[in-house]
């Protein structure tokens, strides 16, 4: 890893040679490096935590709860690398559930709520980047506006009171959602399922698709995309679009799994916080231009890990907070240190 | 034959700034012409309708080959075979060379799906055989910020070539470039003719202009100020009618060379 290429004036001037497997590391090592930190956390707890970590129950039980914001985090890593940010997302989530809630009421149907609660969510993503995009109104601030906006639109249409969806436990959308896969100790929660399936797509439309293609050029260098002929206007707000979709569905996962729908879900800044440290903590870089889906999802399951790891360390729940703040702090400086000694 | 292009009567205001007005411009099959103008007189502009990038203002015409084309996209610009080297080196830094290769017009198979492993097996070869990279230090996956202003340059000419374009667009390609890579950018120019296609050519440096053109139009506040034929005057009248442009404001000339301003341009 000691071979830095020479700044040549002449091409052809560049006499070191790299293996492949070193040029693979060097491509790859943020998400070597955010890996390996997600096994030194684990191995920390696994010692330290009275060997909570070497049984089942932990597992099944943050399986359960990270999906919570890990789902988010996916389509928001390629919103940041599009160089663009969205806050409104924990709104978005109540937001899809209140028109999730009263197609269900009106029609019976846990399916026409599911389509209902994402067509709220791809409306107010779209909102989002038509604001952005169009208007020009900085993404921090704009979304920052909806998410006020979606907040208060959940409360004036509840009147401020959740509803019970007990009435949906057991349907099809409820156990496909939220259902449980027994393998002996083991519970895998489907939000859990949905959280790689979701991921892969991500990462499949991120690197595999002309739309991940542009999503990079325009968040690297959206003038030269332009130049180029990149639909910058439709990459960026499509960008929104899915953020929107996938925390309404989010929002679902959450209420189902609770059986409530608290119209004050999201706010109070845990989910925002959470999600977005994911996608920093990933090493996705907040200029726009690089990001993996891969970091994005360790680095969710990091954030996931150490409230279930700090209290099982018989460490009160006082810590987890100061716990956040020092490896998010640490492992993104150590990512940027990295990043400017490789290339 | 028609020309490969013919705009005619263009004009583009910005605001209340009118950066051109009423410009008539051709570019020739097989024809290599210079554009020559002080900043701001409008060669970006115009060169930026041209790809797709600014529509013009309501009521000029543009033709390719003959055609009449409305409103156009870059994408479409492209499609018709115009591709852009551009001074700000359009490239996106981060990203490794095959992305920025294959920058607007990536190879897909069905539904958009990429196929990175072809994009890369192109890039590949034509950094060996274009761009003269023969490490293995330099791969296709290789970011653009580790290379040089002239290999970055290579990389945007490269582009231009690969995709077979009837009318390259260098837009000020010399800027901030070694006196070999000059040289190397000025070849390919030479190459561009050689192949048959034609080329605009921007630049402040009327010597490297002077070299390459075979038509040499100076654009001066918006219009077309007037045009050469290079066989018509030296490089030192040239530059001599160009100062006079900056003093006066006008080509207008004493001597019989007056006429070369309604020159057309060559055709064969």
């Amino acid at each position: 890893m000691t071979t830095k290429p020479q700044a040549a004036s002449h091409s052809g001037d560049r006499t070191v040679e790299m293996s492949p497997l070193a040029r693979w590391m060097r491509r790859n090592a943020l998400q070597i490096g955010i890996f390996f930190i997600a096994i030194l956390i684990w191995l920390v707890f696994v010692i330290f935590a009275n060997g909570a970590f070497l049984s089942a129950p932990i597992y099944n039980s943050f399986m359960s709860t990270t999906p919570f914001f890990a789902l988010m985090a996916l389509p928001l890593t390629l919103l940041v690398i599009a160089k663009d940010i969205d806050l409104s997302f924990p709104s978005i989530m109540a937001w899809g559930m209140v028109l999730y809630s009263t197609v269900f009421a009106l029609t019976g149907s846990t399916f026409l709520g599911l389509l209902a609660c994402l067509a709220a969510g791809i409306l107010a993503g779209w909102l989002n980047g038509w604001i952005v995009v169009k208007v020009g109104i900085p993404s921090l601030v704009a979304t920052l506006g909806t998410s006020f906006f979606w907040a208060g639109v959940v409360l004036v249409l509840q009147s401020g009171s959740g509803r019970s969806l007990v009435a949906a436990k057991g349907s099809v959308i409820d156990i496909a959602l939220t259902g449980r896969i027994e393998i002996g100790q083991v519970q895998i929660p489907m939000q859990f399922v949905w959280t790689i399936i979701i991921a892969v797509v991500m990462w499949l439309l991120l690197n595999r698709h002309r739309f991940g293609a542009h999503v990079y050029l325009v968040g690297d260098n959206q003038e030269s995309a332009r130049l180029m002929g990149v639909n910058a206007d439709r990459v960026r707000i499509m960008c929104f679009v899915l953020v929107g979709m996938v925390a309404a569905f989010a929002g679902l996962v959450q209420s189902l799994e609770l059986s409530y729908f608290w119209p004050t879900m999201g706010q109070g800044g845990g989910t925002l916080l959470q999600t977005l440290a994911s996608v920093f903590l990933g090493g996705t870089s907040v200029f726009g231009g690089t990001g993996t889906i891969f970091g994005t999802f360790v680095g969710a399951f990091i954030i996931g890990s150490i409230n279930a790891g700090v209290v099982a360390m018989n460490i009160s729940g006082f810590w987890t907070q100061l716990v956040y703040g020092l490896i998010i702090v640490v492992s993104v400086g150590l990512q940027t240190v990295l990043s400017r000694r490789l290339r | 034959m028609e020309p490969l292009l013919r705009m005619v009567n263009i004009n583009k205001t910005f605001g209340e700034v009118k950066a051109l007005h009423d410009v008539n411009f051709e570019v020739g099959r097989n024809e290599v012409v210079g554009l020559l103008g002080d900043n701001g007189a409008g060669k970006s502009t115009l060169i930026k309708i041209v790809t797709g990038y600014y529509k013009p203002d309501h009521g000029g015409e543009v033709y390719w080959k003959g055609e009449r084309r409305g409103r156009f996209t870059v994408s479409e610009a492209r499609d018709l075979g115009i591709e852009t080297v551009y001074q700000e080196r359009a490239l996106a830094d981060q990203q490794p060379v095959w992305r920025n290769i294959f920058m607007g017009r990536e190879i897909t198979r069905r539904g958009g799906v990429l196929d990175v492993a072809q994009m890369r097996a192109v890039t590949a070869r034509l950094m060996q055989e274009h761009m003269g990279f023969t490490s293995s230090a330099i791969a296709p996956d290789s970011p653009v910020k580790t290379f040089s202003g002239g290999e970055r340059q290579g990389v945007a000419i490269t582009r231009a070539l690969h995709f077979e374009a009837e009318l390259i667009i260098l837009d000020e390609p010399t800027m901030g470039l070694s006196i070999a890579e000059t040289r190397k950018v000025l070849e390919f120019v030479n190459n561009i003719k050689r192949a048959g296609k034609s080329c605009i050519f921007i630049d402040h440096n009327t010597f490297h202009v002077y070299q390459a053109a075979d038509r040499i139009v100076v654009v001066d506040r918006g219009t077309i100020a007037g045009q050469f034929m290079k066989n018509q005057l030296t490089l030192d009248e040239l530059v001599e009618s160009l100062y006079r442009l900056a003093q006066t404001g006008t080509l207008d000339q004493p001597s019989s060379r007056a006429q070369a301003n309604e020159v057309a341009p060559n055709d064969h």
